[in-house]
């Protein structure tokens, strides 16, 4: 029997790099379907990010802080450009908008009770606030989002601040979006849709079009809130350092900067990853454009998309921002894509759960399906049981006061007795292109890509 | 009850704006009159308890908006953005509109005596809407609950991507929106159209209207229907 040589199957095996498995599963996806695939969190390819970044610590030429000693101030100031009530902020690590909707009312509330015990803000999404959120939250701010589902005078009062929502980093340039299968009576009845719709958002605000109009916009709820509250600008990180400019010009306290690595419940895969660009070069450009306008300490700057540790919080108020905003990195706290949830004082396993929706822990973004295996983006009565609002507030407060730790940490290595002394001065690049988005030199030389030598 | 007049010539805006949250709460005031409002932004808005406003003249964007329980009536024409967000409560503007006009409205009543621009109505959210004459393109996109009625003509797009807003047109419409549909006249719908006709103080036949609502063909993703995603 003729048999062929085995040490060609790595020649005859080759992998495609532009036609990996990936790209053909993706198209043959296309090709059954006949429609895009629609999936949760943020982009997951390889970006230039803050791990591309280190901290230049003290030595002989700077003094550091005694690290459990001395004091590290880490106290925040938002909006105190034009608002009477700025707001005052133990920590500057505050809880990204989500959705009641996206997110199970349990979460919402847990969110809440974390932030309120840490001193930090938490926020509201599109699909108005609940009561639970209220409540549970000492600072709330509360989303002025295109759809304006649930959108109430009330709500604005009762806020701290409104963030007027141009834009996502998930999706510049897109609407909401909320499957049906979350779409149960409670998330209809709050946004005045039928049960069960595909919901499908506006992308663009309903009342104004421009720059230009967001100025009395703004005005608007300035008016309606006696110029009492903050009103916070966010966007999606395209072009930042324009944005950052009218946003400045509309009249914004703060203006919020969400990467492309910033999550979603939902949203095209091909938005998600293709739209956007990273969370370090949108950082240099709205810090850039502050400077631009000698805005930089008048109006706040909070970046989020990506924020997952105490080291890229410290290097993001190291290259200018105010204050960061997580959201992923909040929900894996709470356990999303863990192996087991917590209910009735144990653990269980969910990795059947996972299986059921074709995906594993740490490889799951069904958060658009509403089958949460861990009850966190569902809106399931029997799914959202398995994330207590107690239970999840506690590791959300262990998992913020680490970050907490870890920056004042870095702050205190560098010589800062106040994380907001952080400066880019502080921090060198590890790469060429870290440092070319980020305009940070080059670790062991002046060189920042773009500006010469 | 006492009647109180704010002179936008000689009075800041926001003067204006906290009496109508604060002082208008007491209740002595029942009637406020805006004198040359000169088109400004923002009058009068935010309001929420049960006081009439009369603005002697044209005002700018957003007048009235995210009303809740007053009465605000625009003798002249307004901007963009016209009870936007409106709970409950009138808003009544005696001349036209500009874009916007009710736009995601939760409630409450707005009447537009002339024209309105374009997007009126757009994600209306319950709340109802009359027009004396015509309105432009993409009126009602995206409306989710609530009534407009239209006395005049449309623009291109009416009700595109509706959900369970109605319309109600007397005149011609240049064209409708992705999933919007003609629908008979039940006698409720012309109970409706009679009955916000009459609360909007116009006098047309409630049978002479067309009814438009959703063919719900958008409400679910469906690859095979050929939908323009």
């Amino acid at each position: 029997m003729e048999t062929k040589p085995v040490h060609f199957k790595n020649l005859s095996r080759e992998e495609s790099y532009g036609y990996d498995r990936k790209t053909l599963d993706y198209i043959r996806n296309a090709a059954a379907h006949g429609l895009y695939e629609i999936r949760g969190m943020g982009a997951k390819r390889k970006l230039p990010n803050f791990d591309d970044l280190v901290f230049l610590g003290a030595s002989m030429s700077r003094y550091p802080l005694e690290g459990y000693r001395e004091k590290c101030i880490t106290k925040t100031l938002l909006g105190t450009r034009f608002a009477k009530k700025p707001i005052e902020l133990d920590i500057p690590i505050t809880i990204a908008g989500m959705s009641f909707g996206a997110l199970s009312a349990n979460v919402k509330e847990a969110l809440g009770l974390a932030a309120t015990e840490m001193g930090t803000s938490t926020t509201t999404g599109d699909g108005g606030m609940t009561p639970e959120e209220r409540r549970s939250s000492k600072t709330l701010i509360y989303q002025c989002l295109p759809s304006r589902y649930g959108f109430n005078p009330d709500d604005v009062r009762q806020a701290d601040a409104i963030e007027v929502v141009i834009g996502q980093g998930a999706k510049p340039g897109g609407g909401g979006m909320l499957l049906g299968q979350k779409v149960n009576p409670r998330v209809a009845k709050m946004r005045t849709l039928p049960e069960g719709v595909d919901q499908r958002s506006a992308c663009r605000h309903p009342d104004w079009t421009g720059p230009d109009d967001l100025a009395i916009k703004i005005q608007e709820l300035r008016e309606i809130t006696d110029w009492e509250k903050p009103i916070y600008v966010k966007v999606g990180a395209t072009r930042t350092f324009n944005d950052v400019k009218l946003a400045v010009h509309s009249g914004a306290d703060v203006v919020v900067v969400d990467g492309m690595q910033g999550g979603t419940a939902a949203t095209q895969t091909c938005f998600i990853e293709h739209v956007g660009i990273p969370t370090l070069a949108a950082v240099r450009q709205a810090v850039d454009a502050l400077e631009d306008l000698d805005m930089k300490g008048k109006v706040q700057l909070i970046v989020s998309g990506g924020i997952r540790t105490g080291a890229d919080v410290a290097k993001a108020l190291a290259m200018g921002a105010d204050a960061v905003a997580i959201g992923q990195g909040v929900l894996v706290a709470l356990g999303c894509n863990g192996e087991t949830y917590f209910q009735n004082g144990g653990h269980h396993d969910a990795i059947a759960d996972y299986n059921a929706l074709g995906t594993a822990p740490g490889f799951c973004h069904h958060c658009h399906t509403g089958k949460c295996p861990v009850g966190i983006t569902t809106q399931d009565a029997m799914l959202e049981q398995r994330l207590s609002p107690a239970v999840g507030a506690k590791h959300l407060k262990n998992y913020l006061k680490t970050l907490n730790m870890e920056l004042t940490t870095i702050a205190r290595a560098c010589g800062k007795q106040n994380v907001h002394h952080l400066e880019p001065e502080d921090l060198v690049a590890l790469t060429i292109e870290a440092a070319a988005m980020a305009g940070i030199p080059l670790a062991g030389t002046n060189w920042v890509p773009g500006r010469g030598f | 009850m006492e009647r109180l007049t704010f002179d936008l010539a000689t009075q800041p805006l926001r003067e204006l704006n906290t009496f109508l949250h604060t002082g208008a709460k007491e209740g002595k005031v029942g009637h406020v009159t805006v004198l040359n409002p000169d088109g400004a932004h923002n009058i009068a808005v935010g309001l929420d308890c049960p006081i009439n406003v009369e603005v002697v003249g044209h005002a700018g964007y957003y007048a009235g908006g995210m009303n809740k329980a007053a009465t605000v009536v625009i003798t002249g024409s307004a901007g963009t953005g016209v009870a936007e967000n409106m709970m409950s409560g009138k808003v009544h503007v005696r001349g036209f509109a500009s874009n916007g006009a009710g736009a995601s409205a939760h409630g409450g009543l707005l009447v537009i005596d002339g024209d309105a621009g374009l997007r009126c109505g757009i994600s209306l959210k319950g709340g109802n809407i009359v027009v004396g004459g015509s309105v432009g393109s993409f009126s009602a996109f995206m409306a989710q609950a609530g009534r407009m009625v239209i006395c005049g003509d449309a623009g291109d797009a009416l009700g595109d991507s509706l959900y369970e807003a109605v319309l109600y047109v007397k005149g011609t419409v240049k064209s409708l929106g992705a999933d919007a549909q003609y629908e008979p006249m039940s006698d409720e719908d012309i109970a409706t159209v009679a009955s916000l006709l009459d609360q909007a103080g116009l006098d047309h036949d409630p049978k002479a209207f067309r009814r438009i609502a959703s063919k719900r063909s958008l409400y679910h993703w469906n690859a095979d229907a050929n939908q323009e995603y």
